[in-house]
C-alpha cells in the first residue's frame, strides 16, 4: 500500500524498539502529586479548594469561567498541603496545588458515566469535553472543547486523528492504539458527533503495523455509520505536526496564520480521543495519561499509566537509572524540553520522559554556515532557515518577517540536519519572539 | 534515587544528524582522486608536485591567517584542501612551480579570508585565483601539455575547435579518457564523471547544477555550435575543456551557489549559457571559469528571487519587497 507523506522532513534515529512492545503498566500511586494549575493553552483555572481540604480522585480542584481554558481534577485522593509556585517542565515557576495521598485513592462520588453516544447531542459532548478537563495530549495542551466549537460560517468536514507519533523513543500513542483500540474508536465517534462531521482519518506511521491492523480490524466491525479510515504514513519527522499531517491526508494547506478549521478540518491527538472515551464511559476525568520513559540512561524503560502531577523523579526511580545521566527531556528528542531537575511533575501533555547519557548528547561547536542548503531541503513549511537565522542575528526583523519567520513550526529539522551544527531553530525561536514583540509594540503605540 | 545533577539544558532539538561539513569536504577530495591519478598518469610526477604545492600553500595560508586574526583554527575542515586541489587541477603541468603557490595564497588570503573566511566568500576561491593567474601570466597559463610528452606545449581541443590554435582534433574516446591536451585535472571526462556520480550518491551535491550546466551547454552548442543552426557537435563540447570539472566540482561549491534547488538549476543553466557564449563567440577558447564566476556573483540575487512558496501562503503574492 502507498504510504502517504509530505515534502521536507528528516529521518532521525527512532529507537522505538526500546519500548514499543512493552504494555502500558499502571505506575504505583505516588505519595504526593504536584498539580500545576495551568495545564492548558488559554486562561489559567483558579483553585476551587483550599490548603487543608481533603480531595478525592477526579474531583475538580480548579476551574474558570473563561471559554479557552480547561478545569483541573485531583489525580489522587488526599489532603491539599500547599498552594505555591512550583517548577513546571515547561520551564517556569507557576502556581500548583500539592496533594498528599491518603493512600486510599478514593474516587469522587459525583462522577457518573455519560449515556451512550446515541443519547447525547453535540452540545452535550462538547460540554463533557470541557468538564473532563480534556486538552491536546500530544503536547500542545489546547483545550479540546474549543476545537469543536465551530465558529459561525465554518464547518468541520474531516476529523484527523494524529496517531503518527513521529518523534523518536515515544511509544505511548502506539501502545494505547493497540491496547485501548475500542476507546480510540469510541472517542473518534464522540469527536465526530461533537464536531458535526462524518469522516475521520487516523494517520499512523508505518512503523506501527500492529496498531494499524488492530484499528482496521475493529473498524471493520463498526456498524454505527461513521466513515473512519486508517491511513498509513511514511516514517518521517515531523509527520505528526498538525499542518504536515493535514496536508498529507487531505492535500489542503492550513493558511498562514490560520487554523485547521479554515480548511474544514479538526486535528486531534489519538491519546486525547482515547481519554475522552474513557471519561465518557466511566465519568473519571483526565487524571492520568500514558507516559513513555526511555533513553540510554534508563535501566527499565517502559510505557506507564501515570497520574497527572507525578514527579519525573518518582518515575525515574521506578524505572532505575544507569550510567551517567546527562540530559533529561520532557517530550520527544526533537521538540521536547530539556529539564534542569527531575523534580517537575507530569502534565496532561507529557508524552515522554527521556534520560540520556553523554553518548546521546550532541557535542561540538557551531561552525560557519556554508550555505549547503540542507536546511532549506528539509524545512516542512518551505522556509529558508539559514536566512531566518542570519536576519535574526543581525536584527533585521522586517526581513525575517518578510521571509515568513512566523510560519516556522519549530520542528527543529533544520538544526538536526545542519552539517555545521548551527543552532538554526533555536535562533529562529528568538527571532519569532522579537518579531512578535515588535508587532505588539507597534499595535499598542 | 541519586539526585540528577549537572544536567545539560539546551533548547531543542536534542539530536543531530551525523551530517558534517568536514566529511562533505573530504568526500569532495576523495571524488577528485581519480582525476588526480589520471592527471599524474598522463602528465607525470610534475603534475603531482603542482597539486601538492597548491594544497600545501592553501592550507598553510588558511592556518596562518586564522592564527593571526585570532579566530578558531579549523583548517582540518578540508575546505582549504579542496581549494588547493581544485586550483592545482586547473593548472597546466608546465607552469613554473611558484605559480600554484601564488594562486593558492591569492585564493585563500584574498578571495576567501579577506571576505570573512569559510562561508563568506562570494566567488569560488580556486576559480577566482585561476582567473587572476590567467590574466597575470597568460603565457604560462595557456601552455598546455600533451599527455606523456614532456615540455612541449600544445593547443587544447577547444582552442583548435575555436580556431585560435592550429592542430588536429582528438577523437571522442581520447577526450573521454583524457588522452588530450589541457590542464592537469580537466582532461578525462570519465574520471570526473565517476567522482561526480560519487558526490551525487553521497548526497554531497544535488543534480540541479551539473545537469543545468551540462544540459544547457549540450543544447546551445548543438543549436549554435556548427555551420547554420542545429548542426553543432554538442558531445565534443561536453567532453572537452573544463566543463566536467566545473559542472561537478566548482559550480557546486555550496558557499557560492544558491540555496534552493530551483536557484541551483538557474545557476547551472546560467553558467552553461555563459560558457557557450564565450566558447563560441568570445575571445577565450574556454568559458567555464568565467561562466561560473559570473553566476557566483549573481547568486545572492538568485536566492532573493527564488524564495520558495511558504506552506499556507499564496506564494509570490505573499512576499512583498
Amino acid at each position: 500500500m502507498k504510504k502517504l507523506t509530505f515534502q521536507g522532513g528528516v529521518h532521525p534515529v527512532y529507537h522505538k524498539e526500546i519500548t514499543q512492545d512493552l504494555s502500558i503498566t499502571p505506575l504505583p500511586i505516588p505519595k504526593q502529586v504536584t498539580m500545576i494549575l495551568h495545564q492548558n493553552i488559554g486562561a489559567p483555572p483558579e483553585p476551587l479548594v483550599a490548603v487543608g481540604d481533603h480531595v478525592k480522585r477526579g474531583q475538580k480542584i480548579a476551574d474558570t469561567k473563561a471559554f479557552v481554558s480547561a478545569p483541573l481534577h485531583a489525580s489522587i485522593s488526599g489532603k491539599v498541603i500547599a498552594l505555591e509556585n512550583r517548577l513546571s517542565p515547561i520551564g517556569k515557576e507557576v502556581p500548583a496545588l500539592i496533594i498528599e495521598s491518603d493512600g486510599k485513592d478514593t474516587p469522587y462520588e459525583g462522577l457518573k458515566p455519560y449515556p451512550d453516544l446515541g443519547d447525547m447531542d453535540a452540545a452535550a459532548i462538547r460540554k463533557a469535553m470541557r468538564e473532563g478537563g480534556l486538552v491536546g495530549m500530544g503536547g500542545a495542551m489546547f483545550p479540546s472543547h474549543v476545537k469543536v466549537a465551530v465558529p459561525e460560517g465554518k464547518s468541520i468536514e474531516t476529523v484527523i486523528i494524529n496517531g503518527s507519533e513521529c518523534e523518536g523513543y515515544l511509544t505511548c500513542d502506539h501502545r494505547l492504539m493497540l491496547e485501548w483500540t475500542d476507546d480510540v474508536i469510541y472517542g473518534i465517534r464522540a469527536l465526530l458527533k461533537a464536531a458535526g462531521a462524518q469522516r475521520a482519518y487516523i494517520g499512523v506511521e508505518a512503523n506501527k503495523p500492529d496498531a494499524i491492523e488492530k484499528l482496521r480490524e475493529k473498524l471493520a466491525l463498526l456498524d454505527s455509520g461513521e466513515e473512519i479510515e486508517v491511513k498509513t504514513l511514511a516514517i518521517k519527522y515531523p509527520q505528526g505536526a498538525e499542518k504536515q499531517l493535514l496536508k498529507t491526508l487531505t492535500g489542503r494547506e492550513v493558511p498562514s496564520g490560520g487554523l485547521p478549521i479554515d480548511v474544514g478540518c479538526l486535528v486531534q491527538n489519538v491519546g486525547t480521543v482515547a481519554t475522552l472515551a474513557r471519561y465518557l464511559r466511566t465519568g473519571m476525568p483526565l487524571v492520568e495519561r500514558v507516559v513513555t520513559v526511555s533513553g540510554s540512561a534508563v535501566k527499565n524503560p517502559g510505557n506507564f499509566l501515570v497520574r497527572i502531577g507525578t514527579s519525573f523523579s518518582y518515575l525515574l526511580e521506578h524505572c532505575g537509572i544507569m550510567g551517567e545521566p546527562k540530559k533529561l527531556i520532557s517530550g520527544g528528542p526533537l521538540m521536547g524540553v530539556a529539564q534542569i531537575t527531575a523534580e517537575v511533575p507530569v502534565l496532561k501533555g507529557t508524552s515522554g520522559i527521556l534520560l540520556f547519557d553523554a553518548s546521546d548528547v550532541p557535542a561540538g561547536n557551531a561552525r560557519p554556515c556554508v550555505r549547503c542548503g540542507k536546511c532549506v531541503d528539509v524545512c516542512p513549511v518551505y522556509l529558508l532557515p539559514l536566512y531566518l537565522m542570519d536576519y535574526t542575528l543581525k536584527g533585521m526583523l522586517n526581513r525575517a518577517k518578510e521571509y515568513h519567520i512566523l510560519d516556522c513550526i519549530e520542528c527543529g529539522s533544520c538544526s538536526y540536519i545542519c552539517p555545521s551544527r548551527r543552532p538554526l531553530v533555536q535562533t529562529i525561536r528568538l527571532g519569532k519572539a522579537d518579531v512578535l514583540a515588535r508587532q505588539r509594540k507597534n499595535n499598542n503605540g | 534515587m541519586k539526585k540528577l545533577t549537572n544536567l545539560v539544558v539546551t533548547s531543542s532539538p536534542h539530536l543531530r544528524s551525523g551530517a558534517d561539513v568536514e566529511k562533505m569536504m573530504w568526500h569532495v577530495n576523495l571524488a577528485l582522486l581519480p582525476a588526480v591519478l589520471l592527471g599524474v598518469y598522463y602528465f607525470g610526477l610534475r603534475a603531482l608536485a603542482i597539486i601538492l604545492l597548491a594544497i600545501t600553500a592553501a592550507v598553510a595560508t588558511e592556518g596562518i591567517i586564522q592564527k593571526v586574526t585570532g579566530g578558531d583554527v579549523f583548517i582540518s575542515d578540508g575546505s582549504a584542501v579542496v581549494t588547493g586541489l581544485l586550483l592545482g587541477l586547473n593548472l597546466p603541468v608546465n607552469v613554473p612551480l611558484w605559480l600554484p603557490v601564488v594562486g593558492s595564497v591569492f585564493a585563500i588570503a584574498v578571495v576567501k579570508e579577506a571576505f570573512g573566511g569559510l562561508g563568506n566568500n562570494f566567488m569560488n576561491p580556486a576559480l577566482a585565483a585561476r582567473a587572476v593567474l590567467l590574466a597575470a601570466w597568460p603565457v604560462h597559463m595557456t601552455a598546455y601539455a600533451l599527455p606523456f610528452i614532456d615540455g612541449i606545449t600544445h593547443a587544447t581541443p577547444l582552442a583548435v575547435l575555436d580556431g585560435t590554435a592550429q592542430g588536429t582534433l582528438p577523437g571522442y574516446l581520447d577526450l573521454f579518457i583524457g588522452n588530450v591536451g589541457g590542464v592537469i585535472g580537466e582532461t578525462s571526462a570519465l574520471a570526473l564523471l565517476a567522482g561526480g556520480l560519487y558526490l551525487l550518491i553521497k548526497d554531497v551535491i544535488d543534480w540541479q547544477i551539473p545537469l543545468g550546466f551540462l544540459g544547457s551547454v549540450f543544447l546551445l552548442t548543438y543549436i549554435f555550435g556548427g555551420e547554420g543552426l542545429f548542426n553543432g557537435d554538442p558531445l565534443y563540447h561536453l567532453l572537452a575543456g573544463g566543463l566536467m570539472l566545473g559542472a561537478f566540482y566548482m559550480a557546486t561549491d555550496y558557499v557560492t551557489s544558491p540555496v534552493t534547488r530551483r536557484g541551483r538549476l538557474i545557476m547551472g543553466i546560467g553558467a552553461g549559457t555563459i560558457t557557450v557564449l564565450i566558447r563560441l563567440w568570445g575571445g577565450y577558447p574556454e568559458g567555464v571559469t568565467f561562466g561560473i564566476l559570473l553566476m557566483n556573483i549573481v547568486t545572492p540575487l538568485i536566492d532573493r528571487y527564488t524564495i520558495p512558496r511558504v506552506y499556507g501562503t499564496e506564494g509570490k503574492k505573499g512576499l512583498r519587497r
